[in-house]
């Protein structure tokens, strides 16, 4: 038995409805955590050469960690992974909810899903039953629609993802649906399952964790909440959650607006945190054992439609609001609401929609083409190319396939504003005056995402600092330094091992991102938990090992892979910012260069981006270093 | 003693079922809590707290009298009871629990532990 673990791991190959159950190696818990950790090393093990991602022979494994579904704050976290149709390498998503901690009252740590369903199915999970059921009621419907058919149909009691038409028709951004709000939006994970024709995972699970000590555990836990319950940010950040940032982030000089071509809307009051509360908001939702619930659930009501929501959470609000420039917290919310039915992630369908209409505006897609005139600020142009894109249909056939590949295809200049980092759209946030930043998405081991390292609050502030104190500082607007390039790594490197850590454990960042809870309690849990003493220290040597091997993942997978796939589009480094705090400002691509060679060499990769033999090895990754050996590794 | 609920307050974090198991079995396995949060989505999007308010309907229920009314709150006492559930089923507010991997039902001791950690404040222990 592996305190902390439910101990098991749960292998269902949907080509023949096979179910295995295995113990969970007690190596790979010690070696790997959990989450994100079983997801790399699972990946990099059982992956079979050149998998296609749509292919019967890709896996998506969906894992818990250490502290999941556990007596302490931000508990709900569940960890996606695949070989994704975004990227073609590595591929992760991480989402809140209560899904994760169900599959472990179920009695897994670890569901791995391999082979292709034959019909529509989705998979039920009821602590030692196993069911791949038929689907055909809910194929086709919306991912929240589905979700409310299955719980009328199982009970309230069964946790559930879904898919949207999005991820039945292979989107390569189809996201995952939970508890009507909650998504695993990034990296196609969701299209994995719409090729195996998986529609949903029902899962009810009514067992016990074991925990080392549960006394001490149960003390603990009380008082890492109450912790909490001290800080100023506790009932400050809380009544807008992460769209109270959108204010600070314009302020300086780093909201996507019109595809990115600048960083600053003129209309972000009118779709921040605050208009949410006054003009939305009927509920805070929160994961499981979140103290600090991001979601705010509401109702919105357009000319377009009206619906009932969840969000729109800051990415939403940038990408949707930002980038696409809808202006109005309630047109922000409907086009939420519809990427959320569709199954839309809404950073990369965002990203998309403002591709297709800057593509548009400079003549290179025409209104023939895409069925329709199109512009920036008009929700019916953003709810006309989502739902296209939702169902390839038309124009929407080649959005579908992401802003890098459409760009390929569409040429004449187009592969400037597509906005992403190895075929992955950028989130929410624009780094022409934010090199940390910059360096951030540019080496995500995913694709253009800030979770990995969000280095802009060090970039604006000089300093580690949490978002509640930055956004509570307010924004330093047109007095933000030019931030410095050299030195960047470092930072973004202690991030890229921090954050990642909390995808490992199980548990949500944002208590220690937003309001400061001290990561020594993670250290004390961990071991109340497991009755392994571990630094945090330690922890973070783990992150590390798991960063060289998701990079090895696409190293492995990529052809090719290496420096050329870290660069942003030329946008961020040949045009200046055109207005805002940050009017003039540009990287160069030296600079781009210089703080990826500066990288490179702290990570022990050579100058192409490769992890070497040496670093893999000091990294305990012999096995990996020996597996890439022939293929890309040179020794030095 | 009573315990109360402000229902409009809940985010549904189910820290108080959390709370409960811990408090009343040492087990990490908020399914054997004695409330209940019910999530009323996508319409009309709230929380609905379920828990005993003492009523007694169980006591007066149960075929062999194993529950009983100490310091405001009825307690089942587990030599007494012979796992009819018949108090699942008659509890007017369906926050008497029977749980497969127990023999007796699971029901609030009115402990307030729940309360006290209850992050939004939407549970508190009050004076009847």
């Amino acid at each position: 038995m592996l305190n902390g673990y439910a101990g098991t791991i749960l292998r269902v190959n949907l080509t023949n409805s096979q179910v295995k159950k295995e113990q969970l190696p007690s190596e790979l818990a010690e070696q790997y955590l959990g989450g994100r950790g079983f997801v790399a090393r699972m990946l990099y093990d059982e992956l079979p050469p050149n998998a296609e991602p749509y292919g019967e022979e890709n896996m998506v494994v969906v894992a818990t960690g250490p502290l999941t579904g556990h007596f302490l704050p931000g508990s709900g976290k569940t960890h996606f992974g695949t070989k994704s149709p975004a990227s073609g390498g590595y591929g992760d998503s991480n989402m809140g909810g209560h899904f994760a901690p169900a599959l472990k009252y179920a009695g897994y740590d670890v569901l791995i899903l391999t082979g292709q369903a034959k019909e529509p199915s989705y998979l039920l999970i009821e602590d030692e039953k196993i069911e791949v059921r038929s689907a055909h009621p809910y194929w086709g419907k919306g991912a929240i629609t589905t979700e409310k058919m299955l719980k009328d149909e199982l009970g309230d009691d069964f946790q559930i993802i879904t898919i949207g038409p999005a991820g039945e028709k292979l989107v390569r951004f189809a996201c995952i649906s939970h508890d009507f709000g909650r998504q695993g939006g990034r990296t196609g994970v969701a299209a994995v399952l719409g090729s195996k024709n998986i529609k949903a995972i029902a899962v009810k699970g009514t067992g016990s964790i074991p925990v080392f000590d549960v006394e001490k555990l149960y003390a603990k836990g009380k008082e890492a909440y109450k912790a909490i319950f001290a800080k100023p940010g506790f009932k400050g950040w809380t009544p807008e959650g992460t769209a109270g940032i959108t204010n600070w982030v314009n302020e300086v000089g780093a909201f996507p607006t019109r595809n990115f071509q600048t960083s600053y809307a003129d209309h972000y009051r009118q779709i921040n945190g605050k208009a949410i509360v006054e003009k939305l908001k009927i509920t805070d939702k929160g994961c499981f054992g979140c103290p600090t619930p991001c979601g705010k659930y509401g109702y919105t009501k357009t000319q377009a439609g009206s619906a009932f929501v969840e969000g729109p959470e800051y990415e939403s609000i940038a990408l949707l609001g930002g980038s696409c420039v809808l202006e109005s917290i309630e047109e922000v919310a409907y086009a939420n609401y519809i990427c959320d039915e569709l199954g839309l992630d809404t950073i990369s369908a965002g990203g998309a929609a403002a591709f297709a209409i800057e593509c548009y505006e400079k003549g290179i897609l025409t209104a023939e083409q895409i069925g329709r005139e199109v512009s920036f600020g008009d929700l019916g142009s953003v709810l006309y190319l989502l739902e296209k894109m939702a169902l390839r249909d038309g124009i929407g056939d080649l959005l579908a396939e992401g802003v890098k590949t459409a760009s390929e295809r569409l040429g004449q200049g187009s592969e400037k504003f597509a906005i992403h980092v190895k075929g992955l759209e950028w989130s929410g946030y624009e780094c022409r005056n934010a090199p940390g930043m910059m360096l951030s998405y540019m080496t995500a081991d995913v694709g253009a995402h800030h979770n990995r390292a969000w280095a802009l609050g060090h970039d604006v502030a000089g300093s580690s600092t949490t978002v509640h104190d930055l956004i509570t500082a307010g924004g330093l607007g047109d007095k933000m330094p030019k931030a410095e390039i050299r030195g960047k790594s470092a930072k973004v490197i202690e991030l890229q091992h921090t954050r990642p850590l909390f995808d490992a454990l199980g548990v949500c960042r944002l208590q220690w991102v937003e309001i400061g809870f001290e990561v020594e309690h993670y250290e004390e849990l961990f071991f109340l938990l497991t009755g392994q003493k571990k630094t945090w220290e330690e922890l973070l040597k783990i992150s590390e090992r798991i960063w060289h091997l998701t990079r090895a993942i696409s190293v492995r997978e990529i052809p090719g892979f290496g420096r050329s796939y870290d660069y942003p589009p030329a946008r961020f480094y040949e045009e200046s910012i055109p207005s805002g705090p940050n009017q003039g400002y540009c990287l160069s691509k030296a600079d781009l260069d210089i703080m990826l060679d500066e990288y490179y060499q702290a990570r022990g990769w050579d100058q192409n981006g490769i992890p070497t033999k040496e670093t893999l090895e000091r990294m305990g990754l012999e096995d990996v270093a020996q597996g890439l050996l022939n293929k890309v590794i040179r020794p030095a | 003693m009573r315990l109360n609920a402000i229902s409009e307050r809940c985010s549904g974090c189910r820290v108080c079922q959390m709370v409960c198991a811990l408090e009343n079995f040492r087990e990490v396995n908020p399914s054997k809590a004695a409330l209940a949060i019910e999530g009323q989505f996508p319409a009309p999007g709230s929380y609905q707290i379920h828990l005993c308010d003492q009523c007694g309907e169980c006591a007066q229920s149960c075929p062999s009298s194993a529950i009983h009314l100490e310091n405001g709150a009825y307690i089942i006492h587990a030599d007494e009871c012979t796992g009819c559930m018949v108090c699942v089923n008659v509890c007017p507010r369906g926050v008497m629990f029977a749980h497969k991997r127990l023999e007796i039902p699971v029901k609030c001791t009115l402990c307030g532990e729940c309360a006290k950690l209850c992050p939004r404040e939407a549970l508190s222990l009050e004076a009847n």
